[in-house]
C-alpha cells in the first residue's frame, strides 16, 4: 500500500494515451509520423488549399442540408424577398431564398460553400499542374496521380450537381444543356435522359436525385479518395527539389510536430478565414436576381461555374454536324464535344504511364524536376493548358464578344482554329524557352553569374566581371538527370537472323528521340568543360 | 509495356554519391574531378529570435495579439448575429448595397479564423525551431525474400482452397458473382418511363389557339406587329398546371411577322398567315429557349451557345453549333379571327436524338 502511494501517478495525458495505445496501438503510428519530415516550398501548399477547401465545403454543406428542401413541388413564394412575392417556384428555389434572406447567417454559409467549391476546383487544377510540371507523378506516385485526377473530375460533377440544386433560371439552363448532351448519345441517349429525369425534361425528380448524388454519393467517394491520397502522401513521403543535402534517398525539412502542425493547421484557418471574408464581401450566385427556372425562359450571358467552362467551350465551338441515316440521327455536333471532353481529361490521367513507357525508367523518383529540365513534358503540359484555356474562352465567347466589342462569329472561329493551332504553337515556344533556360543554367555554372560590375582593363577593353557560383548553386544547377534516347538496336541478331522490329518499339524510339534526342535537351556541363574554362584565365 | 529491352546505360546515373554521410554544415570539398558534388546541407543560420530574447518576446506578443484579435472577432460575430436585423442592407463602397448582416458576419468570422491561422504560422516561423532535419527514405518495393514469401503463401492458400483443381466450383462461383449485380441493374428500371414517342409530340394540335405568354390572351393577327417578337403557349396550358414545366419545355413558341415577299422558304410561306410565322422557341442544339431577335435581318440567336437561325428562310442554321433548323408550327386563323395551330409540329422540337431520324 505505502509503496503504491509513494509512486507518483503518471500525468492524465499519458494515462489517456496509454489507454488508447492498449486498444488502438497509437504509439507505433505516432513513432513513425509525429516527427515526420516535410520539405518546404511554396508550391507544396497548393494541395493543402484543396484539402482545406474540401473540409470547408463539407462543414458548410452539412449546415445547408439543415435548411434546404430538395423538392420540385411547386409553391407560391411568400418569403421576405419582395420582388419575387407570389411567384410560382419549386420548393428547392424557395428554400434557397429562405436560406439567403430569412435564415440569419444562411447567406454567408451558402456563399462560403460556393466560394470554397470554386477555390477547391481551382486549387486542384493548379495543384495538378504543379505535380505535372515538376514530374512529381513519376514512380512511385502514379496511383496518387490517378486519385488526384479522379478527385478533380468528381469535383467537377459534384460542383455541377451542387449549383443545379437551387433550381434557378441559370442552373436550370445548365441542366437543360446537360440533358441535351445526354440525348446526343447514340442508341441509349433518350433512355438515359428518361431514367435520369424520371421522364421528360425537366420533370419533378432531378433536384432530389441530384441532391443525393451531390451530398452523398460523390462526396462519399471523394472523401475516400482524399483519405487514400493523404495516406499515400504520408507513405511515399513528400517530394523535394534538388539542392545541397537533398537526395533521392532522403527528405529534408521540418518535422510535423511542431512546425507543420502549426503551419499546416494554421493554414487551414488562413484559407477558411479568407473564404469567409470573401463570402462576406463578394456576392456569388445571386439566385434571387435570376429567378426560378422555367424551360421557356433564359437570360443572356448564361455561364456555368468556371470549371465547366471548358466543356461549355467545346459545345459552343463545335460545328453543328448531324448525320441522318436509316431513320436515325447521329448528333455529332453535340456528341463529339462530349467524347472530346472525356478524352481530353483522360489524356492527362494517362500521361505518367506514357512517360514511364518512353523512358523505360523503373526507379523511384523523389527529386522534382525543374520544368525547364524536362522540355518535352513541359511543352506537352503547356499545350494542354493552352487548349484548356482556349476552350474556356470559347465557353465565354458571348462575354468576350460583348466586353471587347468583337463579333461573336470571329471569337468562335478563333476558338475553333485556336484549339488545334494553339497547343502546337505553345508546345514549340515552351520547348524553346526551356532550352534557353537550360543554356543559361549551363552558362552560369561554367562562367559564373553576371555581377553587374564593369571593369576597364589597362589596354582599354571593358569586361563584365563574372562571379563563380557557390558550391550549393553549382550542385543545384547540375543535379538533374538526363536520359539518353532509346535506340531500336540491331535489327539482326548475333546469328545474322533478321529480328522483327515491333511497331511499338519504333514508336518508342521515335518518342524517346523527341524527348531526349539532340535538340530536346542541352547536355549538362561536364567536369572537363568546367576544368577547361576555370583553369584558363576565367575569360569567356 | 515491357521495357526490359531498354539497356541500363540509357538511364541516367545517380548523382555523385558520398553525400549521405555528411551531416549539417559538413561541406565536402569540391575537387578537380568532381566540381559539382553535393556540398551537403548548409549550416543552420539562426534567426533574430534565436539569438535575441527581446525579438523572441516581440514575436510572442505578436502571436498573442493575433489570437486575442481572433477572440474579439468571435465576440463581434455573435454580437452582429444578435444585433443586426436579417433584412437590413447597407451601402459599402465599392461593393454597393449589400446585406449588413452578411457583411458583418463574413468579416468577423473571416478575421476570427484568419488571425488564428496567422498567429499559428507566425509562431511556427519565428519561435519554433527551423533547423532542417533529414529523414531517410526506404525503397517501397519489398525485399526479394518478402516477395517470395508472399507468393508462396498465396500459392499455398490457393492450393488449399483447391480453386484450380475443382473447376466446377470456380466456374459456378464466377457465374453467380457475374449474375448477381444484374438485380441491381434491374432495380433501376423504374427510374423513368421508356422514351417511346414522347419526344415527338407537344401540346399543339389542330385548332389550339395561340395564347400570348405575357397577357394570357389569345392572339389575333393584328396583335403581331412587324418587327416584334411574341412568345406564345397553347391554349389551356396554365402556370399552375402540374405538368406546366414539361409541356412548356416542348410547346414554347415564338411568333414574328415578316413581309410575305421577304419570306424565302416556300413551305414557310405556306405555313404562315399573312407573314406571321410561328417557330419552336426551343433551340435544336441542346434545348435552350431562344430569345434574341434581330428584326432587320430576321435572325434569332440562342443566348446560350449562339446558334443563329434565319426566320425568313425556314429558320435554317446560319451560324453556331445547332445541327438543324427550328421546327415550324403550321398556323392559320379560325372563324373568330384568332390565330390557331393547324397541327402539331411535324418533327420533334428541341435537341436531336438517336431516334429522331
Amino acid at each position: 500500500m505505502s509503496t503504491a502511494q509513494t509512486r507518483r501517478k503518471a500525468p492524465a495525458g499519458e494515462r489517456v494515451a496509454d489507454w488508447a495505445d492498449g486498444r488502438l496501438g497509437i504509439y507505433s503510428l505516432a513513432k513513425a509520423n509525429m516527427r515526420k519530415i516535410f520539405p518546404d516550398h511554396w508550391s507544396f501548399m497548393l494541395g493543402e488549399i484543396c484539402l482545406y477547401s474540401f473540409i470547408i465545403i463539407i462543414l458548410t454543406g452539412v449546415y445547408l442540408t439543415l435548411f434546404f428542401h430538395p423538392s420540385m413541388n411547386e409553391v407560391e413564394y411568400h418569403g421576405s424577398y419582395v420582388p419575387l412575392q407570389g411567384q410560382l417556384m419549386s420548393e428547392a428555389f424557395a428554400s434557397t431564398l429562405d436560406i439567403s434572406f430569412d435564415v440569419r447567417g444562411g447567406l454567408l454559409i451558402r456563399q462560403i460553400h460556393h466560394w470554397a467549391a470554386i477555390i477547391f476546383l481551382a486549387g486542384m487544377f493548379v495543384h495538378m499542374m504543379r505535380v505535372f510540371f515538376t514530374g512529381a507523378f513519376r514512380k512511385p506516385r502514379e496511383i496518387n496521380w490517378l486519385f488526384g485526377f479522379l478527385l478533380f473530375v468528381l469535383g467537377m460533377f459534384t460542383g455541377f450537381t451542387g449549383y443545379s440544386l437551387p433550381d434557378d433560371l441559370l442552373s436550370g439552363t445548365g441542366v437543360r444543356f446537360t440533358q441535351g448532351a445526354i440525348l446526343s448519345v447514340p442508341i441509349v441517349g433518350t433512355y438515359i435522359s428518361m431514367f435520369l429525369f424520371g421522364g421528360e425534361f425537366p420533370g419533378t425528380d432531378f433536384v432530389a436525385r441530384f441532391y443525393s448524388i451531390h451530398i452523398l454519393l460523390l462526396p462519399g467517394i471523394m472523401l475516400g479518395l482524399v483519405v487514400g491520397h493523404l495516406i499515400l502522401v504520408f507513405y511515399h513521403k513528400h517530394t523535394q527539389f534538388a539542392g545541397p543535402g537533398r537526395t533521392n534517398k532522403n527528405v529534408v525539412g521540418m518535422p510535423l510536430l511542431p512546425v507543420y502542425m502549426a503551419k499546416a493547421g494554421g493554414f487551414f484557418f488562413l484559407v477558411f478565414g479568407f473564404i469567409a471574408a470573401l463570402a462576406g464581401l463578394a456576392t456569388i450566385n445571386p439566385i434571387w436576381v435570376l429567378g426560378p427556372y422555367r424551360p421557356d425562359q433564359v437570360s443572356t450571358g448564361a455561364q456555368p461555374d468556371w470549371y465547366m467552362g471548358f466543356a461549355e467551350g467545346l459545345i459552343r465551338a463545335m460545328p453543328g454536324w448531324e448525320i441522318n441515316l436509316w431513320g436515325h440521327t447521329l448528333v455529332l455536333g453535340v456528341f463529339i464535344p462530349l467524347v472530346v471532353f472525356g478524352l481530353f481529361l483522360g489524356m492527362i490521367a494517362l500521361y505518367p504511364f506514357i512517360e514511364s513507357w518512353v523512358t523505360g525508367d523503373k526507379r523511384e523518383h523523389h527529386i522534382l524536376d525543374r520544368p525547364r529540365n524536362a522540355p518535352t513534358r513541359t511543352g506537352f503540359g503547356v499545350a494542354w493548358v493552352t487548349a484548356y484555356i482556349i476552350m474556356l474562352i470559347g465557353g465565354g465567347n458571348d462575354i468576350v464578344a460583348t466586353h471587347f466589342h468583337l463579333s461573336i462569329n470571329s471569337v468562335t472561329w478563333f476558338v475553333r482554329i485556336g484549339f488545334f493551332a494553339g497547343p502546337v504553337v505553345a508546345f514549340i515556344i515552351t520547348k524553346r524557352i526551356c532550352l534557353g533556360l537550360q543554356r543559361r543554367d549551363k552558362e552560369k555554372v561554367l562562367h559564373g553569374r553576371e555581377s553587374g560590375i564593369i571593369k576597364r582593363l589597362p589596354h582599354g577593353e571593358f569586361i563584365e566581371v563574372h562571379e563563380p557560383l557557390s558550391q550549393e548553386q553549382m550542385y543545384t544547377l547540375t543535379a538533374h538527370e538526363q536520359y539518353q534516347p532509346v535506340e531500336i538496336g540491331p535489327t539482326v541478331d548475333e546469328n545474322g537472323v533478321e529480328r522483327k522490329v515491333k511497331g511499338s518499339e519504333k514508336l518508342r524510339a521515335k518518342l524517346s528521340e523527341s524527348y531526349f534526342g539532340e535538340g530536346a535537351q542541352i547536355p549538362k556541363p561536364t567536369a572537363e568543360e568546367y576544368r577547361e574554362i576555370t583553369s584558363g584565365h576565367g575569360h569567356h | 509495356m515491357s521495357s526490359q529491352d531498354i539497356p541500363e546505360e540509357n538511364l541516367p546515373a545517380e548523382q555523385s554519391a558520398g553525400h549521405d554521410e555528411h551531416g549539417h554544415g559538413a561541406v565536402s570539398p569540391a575537387d578537380d574531378k568532381h566540381p559539382f558534388v553535393d556540398p551537403g546541407l548548409p549550416p543552420h543560420e539562426p534567426r533574430i529570435q534565436d539569438i535575441d530574447e527581446r525579438a523572441a518576446k516581440r514575436s510572442e506578443r505578436s502571436v498573442a495579439l493575433l489570437f486575442t484579435v481572433s477572440m474579439l472577432a468571435t465576440v463581434a460575430f455573435i454580437a452582429s448575429f444578435v444585433a443586426i436585423p436579417v433584412d437590413k442592407s447597407v451601402f459599402i463602397f465599392p461593393l454597393g448595397r449589400i446585406s449588413a448582416l452578411n457583411f458583418a458576419l463574413g468579416l468577423t468570422l473571416g478575421i476570427a479564423l484568419f488571425c488564428i491561422g496567422a498567429g499559428a504560422v507566425h509562431w511556427a516561423r519565428t519561435l519554433m525551431s527551423d533547423v532542417e532535419i533529414a529523414d531517410e527514405r526506404h525503397p517501397i518495393e519489398a525485399e526479394p525474400e518478402v516477395r517470395e514469401k508472399v507468393f508462396a503463401d498465396f500459392k499455398q492458400g490457393a492450393k488449399e482452397s483447391a480453386i484450380g483443381r475443382r473447376k466446377l466450383i470456380r466456374n459456378t462461383m464466377f457465374g453467380a458473382l457475374t449474375l448477381v449485380p444484374l438485380s441491381g441493374v434491374v432495380l433501376l428500371r423504374d427510374l423513368g418511363p421508356l422514351p417511346e414517342d414522347k419526344l415527338r409530340h407537344t401540346l399543339w394540335s389542330k385548332g389550339k389557339l395561340l395564347v400570348n405568354m405575357n397577357t394570357n390572351e389569345p392572339l389575333r393577327p393584328a396583335d403581331v406587329a412587324v418587327g416584334s417578337l411574341t412568345f406564345a403557349k397553347p391554349e389551356g396550358l396554365e402556370e399552375h398546371d402540374h405538368d406546366f414545366q414539361n409541356e412548356i419545355a416542348k410547346a414554347a413558341l415564338m411568333i414574328v411577322r415578316i413581309q410575305p415577299e421577304n419570306i424565302k422558304d416556300k413551305r414557310e410561306l405556306e405555313w404562315s398567315h399573312q407573314g406571321i410565322v410561328a417557330y419552336s422557341k426551343i433551340c435544336t442544339h441542346v434545348g435552350c429557349p431562344i430569345s434574341l431577335y434581330e428584326q432587320q435581318t430576321h435572325h434569332v440567336l440562342c443566348p446560350c451557345h449562339q446558334s443563329t437561325f434565319d426566320l425568313s428562310d425556314g429558320a435554317r442554321v446560319i451560324f453556331g453549333p445547332a445541327g438543324h433548323a427550328l421546327p415550324q408550327l403550321r398556323i392559320g386563323v379560325n372563324e373568330e379571327g384568332y390565330l390557331e395551330a393547324l397541327s402539331d409540329f411535324e418533327e420533334p422540337v428541341g435537341p436531336a436524338f438517336w431516334e429522331r431520324g
